[in-house]
């Protein structure tokens, strides 16, 4: 009897403690949701800020994500097959961005690429100036978001069973051949759940992006800083756009959810 | 003819193994757990390098240490059936039986006849669309046999193709093996645990321990 005590009352302190987390987690959401009406957002949708920044958010973030796997995926291989000296560091160096206060991120990116910083200077001396622009929030989002993808892709190429590369090899197949066939389209699943990850991460910057980029409607002015700057002026814009957001980080969530489920292959 | 004749200094002990296996013949390697069976597979394939020695199939020298020779892996034309037959999931069986002739770069008339002669001979041509990914274990080892036959090897090797395999797909394995190594009468060597298996489709049997030969006879001799 005292046995069975024990048990419900440890299962009811589980049952507790996730009732906290989900209300701690959800609370905030039910929160903004609350004080969205349909008039609300058919008013403020169409509002040119909330329009600008939407657009510049999902446009320099589909480019920040398109740059991380052009460049991630093969860097991420070579990395998992290699071994060199200064490995682990470079390890180290691919998660830093994970640990690192996004405003310092940005103020670092600032040093280099500023118009005094240590490569800014050569470059502005050639009329290039990326701190500022939109080019700035993209460099700042790939600072950022960048983990997301090279860590997962880094994991998947070293789980990977090295007998399918291999038997590819022995049937002929050049390396290139056996990367875009075979390694590809079996880490395909977990690349892709890495890529959306790195594109909501993408999303949501804002530390990095106010110190490197500004807060420029239209050039600059994503999401999170539109509503970073709608907080100040109108607060029903803030409402509209966080709803925006929140709709598009659900929508991603769900996404990777059904792509893991879905794309598991038989290995 | 296949010759082996190479050493490989090793973690725990120095490999050095001579063997020669005719044409339509299949040689059992047997040895305990890390004796270096699977080693001299992926020498031959050239996986791994050997630090001395020579191997050649007979039609091609694929390594000679003196004359710096080393065929690139993808040159060798070795048929090579890993131990959990590594189909490619993601592929339909067709895909897989052909991913070495596409690789190959085999002009397409030949490719549907190669591939469509060896999923008949291993009878996989009712699977042809299926994802590999979703066959049995003994139907994995015959796309696996088929895909390496297609590419119409110089020598076939198998690592441990029986294991994971049900009774009678172990008979049904064997006996396609030792259909294809006499048929396209290419040298074979086999690697398994099981005397069974040994005799059952070996002509000559290699017992190996720490990188040495320690027995190395026909078959009639032994059993």
């Amino acid at each position: 009897m005292r046995q069975k005590i024990g048990i419900w009352f440890g299962k009811g302190v589980g049952a507790f403690l996730i009732l906290i987390v989900c209300l701690f987690l959800s609370l905030p959401l039910i929160a903004l949701l609350l004080r969205v009406t349909p008039e609300l957002l058919a008013t403020y949708i169409p509002n040119e800020t909330v329009q600008k920044a939407l657009w510049l958010s999902i446009t320099t973030s589909i480019i920040s994500m398109a740059i991380v796997i052009f460049i991630g995926t093969p860097a991420a291989y070579f990395h998992s097959r290699s071994y060199y000296p200064g490995k682990s560091f470079v390890d180290t160096l691919i998660d830093l961005p994970l640990v690192l206060p996004p405003a310092v991120a940005g103020l670092a990116l600032l040093l280099l690429f500023g118009r005094t910083g240590l490569l800014g200077k050569y470059l502005n001396v050639i009329g290039i100036d990326i701190a500022f622009t939109t080019v700035a929030v993209v460099l700042a989002q790939i600072f950022v978001a960048s983990p997301f993808y090279i860590r997962q892709a880094k994991a998947l190429f070293e789980q990977l069973d090295p007998a399918y590369e291999e038997t590819a090899k022995t049937l002929g197949s050049s390396s290139l051949r056996t990367f875009l066939f075979i390694i590809l389209p079996l880490c395909a699943t977990g690349l892709t759940s890495g890529a959306i990850m790195t594109f909501a991460r993408a999303l949501g910057e804002f530390g990095a992006t106010i110190m490197f980029a500004g807060n420029l409607p239209g050039i600059t002015q994503t999401m999170p800083l539109a509503i970073y700057a709608a907080m100040q002026g109108d607060f029903d814009v803030a409402i509209t756009i966080s709803v925006l957001l929140v709709a598009i980080s659900l929508a991603i969530m769900l996404t990777v959810k059904l792509l893991t489920d879905k794309w598991r292959y038989n290995v | 003819m296949f010759k082996f004749s190479a050493s490989k200094q090793l973690r725990d002990f120095s490999l050095d193994i001579s063997l020669q296996v005719a044409d339509g013949e299949i040689m059992v390697l047997m040895g305990g757990n890390g004796a270096g069976k699977t080693t001299i597979l992926r020498l031959t394939a050239g996986l791994l390098t050997p630090d001395t020695g020579m191997i050649e199939t007979g039609k091609k020298i694929l390594y000679h240490h003196q004359s710096k020779i080393n065929c690139p892996v993808q040159d060798r034309n070795i048929g090579y059936v890993f131990q959990n037959a590594a189909v490619f999931p993601h592929m339909s069986v067709y895909d897989n039986v052909a991913f070495g002739l596409r690789a190959r770069r085999v002009d397409s008339l030949e490719l549907a006849d190669r591939t469509d002669e060896w999923m008949d001979r291993l009878a996989i041509s009712d699977l042809a669309a299926v994802r590999a990914g979703h066959i049995s274990g003994g139907q994995k080892q015959r796309v696996a046999l088929a895909r390496a036959m297609a590419t119409k090897p110089d020598l076939l090797m198998l690592d441990e193709p029986f294991t994971a395999l049900d009774r009678n797909n172990q008979i049904a394995v064997r006996e396609w093996i030792c259909l294809c190594v006499r048929e396209q009468k290419i040298p074979c060597l086999l690697v398994t645990h099981n005397p069974a298996d040994a005799e059952a489709v070996g002509d000559s049997v290699c017992l190996i321990d720490r990188g040495r030969v320690i027995e190395d006879d026909n078959m009639r001799m032994l059993f």
